[in-house]
């Protein structure tokens, strides 16, 4: 009976405590920026990080703050920006809309950081662009590749809001220019996953390139989230003659498309996005042999030779035991993209900062160099990427 | 007349005049910003969500999985009609919330001949089926989403409708048609052998509970800027479901402090993601292994139990050893 009274007590006590806490944190005495001005003043820069670090969509957001942590050692080793160290406020939004809003104007209202970096994936940003737009605080994510992230439905641009990565009907698009003018297929079958529009828009833009280009779509096939046999649909695609699949999905179910396309006995080429980007389960699920000829679009090849790249590769593998995966790269340039701005505005005035960010020319990051676009995308190039015979990525080609 | 204007409910609505002048003050002085505004109204909407699915499952004792479904209904149809249609909000928020009720209307009459975790198993699938038909429906957007809403709701509005919510369901509870409700829950034989139309009684349950279900749903779409199925899956319905276990099967009370306790913890822990889950989690299992019963019971916090307690805590509570 009194142990349970302690118990009980303890928990009161943690819940009290823990409220004291939140409350503590929420007043806008900005954490450990150290002064009530929040973000900008003082001795150190603040900076928010929203991402996606539980949850269903976990695996994207870890990747992410992995390869933004190390640009951030680096930065702060090196004199961080404008003779101040950059502190990051992180928090995780569970890959839940509601929470993305709830977190975004946490930063920019409680904590008062100078711009915010993420969400990771595109539903939580689009919920987060009118945040930004009303606290007048600019949002950086790196890899929400949703197109109405950036351009609204009319054609007005969110200010305020920007991205460096490309966007899925791009991909689609160059994956359809690849497709027709490189491998000279005439006839391709698409393989959609119908509950993500990731796919669906990436498939969109394919089929148009595809069929302006004189290319015909002979089958074209949907499945569901969760769906692990693709063998009738991929016994109409093999019947129908198809010389290309383009499988605009995740790693998960396209390493079994690869998978059971061989077992099938099917010969022509596999096209894929940058969902495919995970390279040791696509050896361990499809084998490299089945992989021979499959190819996929991506933001970041790892084994690429510029120096920059280099050294975040070397550093990366040490920390961890994986392959750079793109999203570490991008949250990496996300990173030194912010700074950069920072830098370049001289000050730490959202507002400022917002205009430099819109003025990028010339970024050099791993992911490649770009320039800022108007509609606030990045303009820059992608790398179609192969497999080696023992299971290794190769660089096949880079096209914009 | 006299009844309605008898003192407790005086003080009652008093009390709620007060709690809502009280923080639409602080808003006002600025001491609650932006950020205290929107978990406010989280809180409200959790609320609405978590009292209806009390008088589902826990006053009529059907458990329900597809409360997300129903909030489902009235988020993306209020929507619609702001958006696309032009309609002023709070007409298309009712609107929502009714054809919510309808589609309970419609689960229930043909699923509730089913118990316990048959029924479960079908709310489920319907929660599901709602999900994957807006999923593919083109013209809300399908997976990408509606996104767009503006933010119309306001602090004002929401607890309001949170006050009407627990009022409504409150009064019904405690007539003729909320005792029949309990004597489903309680034992459906004697209740048939005492000449109460159990299907009459669990449908009535499952509408209105659906009703409030969209009406939580309208707010949501009309405060978070946008919608998108994956939203509002199986997991949504299980976190309001816990609410209700939490603060008590069968206490309207019990609810709204669930509600206004989990959505705090939330927030705590949005800076802990590491270990997120697992502090809640652990959090969730002491509550029940020291609070089987959830926070409350299904006992009602009033004036009577505080003087209760107050008697009581002369010998021995949490304060001395």
């Amino acid at each position: 009976m009194n142990m349970r009274k302690v118990l009980a007590a303890l928990l009161v006590m943690t819940f009290v405590f823990g409220l004291l806490a939140g409350c503590g944190n929420s007043s806008g005495a900005g954490g450990n920026a150290g002064g009530t001005a929040g973000g900008g003043e003082g001795d150190t820069i603040l900076l928010g990080v929203n991402f996606e670090l539980s949850g269903g969509l976990a695996a994207y957001g870890q990747s992410k703050i992995n390869g933004l942590k190390i640009a951030l050692d680096e930065i702060n080793a090196a004199g961080g920006v404008l003779g101040k160290q950059i502190v990051l406020k992180e928090y995780d939004n569970k890959g839940d809309n509601a929470e993305a809003v709830n977190i975004s104007t946490r930063l920019m209202g409680e904590d008062k950081v100078i711009a915010m970096m993420g969400p990771v994936t595109s539903g939580r940003v689009m919920a987060s662009v009118d945040v930004a737009k009303q606290f007048q605080v600019p949002m950086v994510t790196g890899t929400g590749t949703s197109a109405g992230i950036t351009v609204n439905e009319d054609g007005s641009v969110n200010d305020f809001v920007y991205r460096i990565c490309f966007i899925d009907p791009y991909q689609g698009t160059l994956a359809a220019n690849y497709a027709a003018d490189t491998l000279a297929v005439k006839t391709a079958a698409m393989l959609v996953n119908q509950s993500d529009d990731y796919s669906i828009y990436m498939a969109e833009a394919f089929k148009k390139t595809f069929e302006e280009k004189g290319g015909q779509i002979v089958e074209s096939s949907t499945f569901m989230e969760g769906d692990l046999d693709f063998k009738a649909a991929l016994t109409k695609i093999k019947s129908s003659g198809a010389e290309l699949i383009f499988c605009p999905n995740y790693y998960e179910p396209d390493a079994l498309i690869a998978k059971q396309a061989q077992e099938l006995g099917y010969d022509g080429y596999l096209l894929g996005g940058d969902g495919w980007d995970n390279l040791d389960h696509l050896i361990k699920t499809a084998g490299a042999d089945a992989l021979q000829k499959a190819f996929f679009i991506n933001h970041y090849f790892p084994g690429d030779t510029t120096e920059k790249n280099q050294n975040f590769v070397k550093k990366y593998t040490e920390l961890h035991t994986d392959t750079p995966p793109s999203f570490a790269a991008l949250g990496y340039d996300l990173m030194y993209f912010v700074a950069d701005a920072i830098e370049r505005a001289g000050t730490t005035d959202p507002v400022e900062i917002n205009k430099a960010m819109a003025a990028t020319t010339n970024f050099e990051g791993v992911t490649g160099s770009f320039a800022m676009g108007e509609n606030h995308d990045p303009i820059k190039s992608a790398m179609v990427i192969g497999y080696t015979a023992d299971g290794q990525y190769k660089l096949v080609d880079k096209v914009q | 007349m006299k009844k309605l204007l008898s003192k407790k409910n005086l003080a009652i609505l008093l009390g709620v005049l007060l709690l809502y002048g009280v923080i639409q003050a602080l808003i006002s002085l600025g001491v609650l910003r932006t950020f205290h505004q929107v978990n406010l109204i989280t809180i409200c909407i959790s609320v609405i969500m978590a009292v209806s699915l009390n008088l589902i499952t826990g006053f009529t004792g059907q458990l329900t999985l597809g409360h997300a479904g129903f909030m489902a209904v009235g988020a993306y149809f209020s929507a619609v009609m702001t958006v696309k249609w032009g309609m002023y909000f709070p007409v298309s928020i009712f609107c929502g919330a009714v054809l919510a009720a309808v589609s309970g209307a419609l689960i229930g009459l043909p699923t509730l001949r089913l118990k316990g975790d048959y029924l479960a198993i079908a709310t489920l699938g319907f929660g599901e089926v709602i999900r994957v038909v807006l999923l593919n429906t083109k013209y809300v957007g399908g997976a990408a989403g509606l996104f767009g809403i503006p933010r119309l709701m306001n602090w004002t509005w929401v607890f309001f409708a949170a006050v009407i919510t627990v009022v409504v369901i409150r009064n019904l509870l405690w007539s003729s048609y909320g005792r029949a409700c309990i004597s489903v829950r309680e034992d459906e034989v004697a209740a048939e052998l005492m000449g109460i139309d159990i299907t009459h009684y669990k449908v009535l349950a499952f509408s209105v509970g659906a009703f409030f279900a969209g009406l939580g749903g309208g707010i949501y779409a009309h405060y978070f800027y946008g919608l998108q199925p994956g939203t509002f899956g199986f997991m949504k319905s299980i976190d309001y479901l816990v609410m209700v276990v939490l603060g008590g099967l069968g206490s309207v009370t019990g609810s709204i402090l669930a509600a206004v306790v989990l959505t705090l913890i939330n927030v705590v822990l949005q800076q802990f993601s590491a270990i997120r889950m697992i502090l809640y989690a652990l959090l969730l299992i002491l509550i029940m292994i020291f609070r089987p019963q959830g926070l409350m019971g299904s006992k009602e916090a009033s004036l009577e139990l505080f003087r209760k307690l107050g008697r009581r805590s002369g010998h021995g509570s949490l304060g001395s050893k």
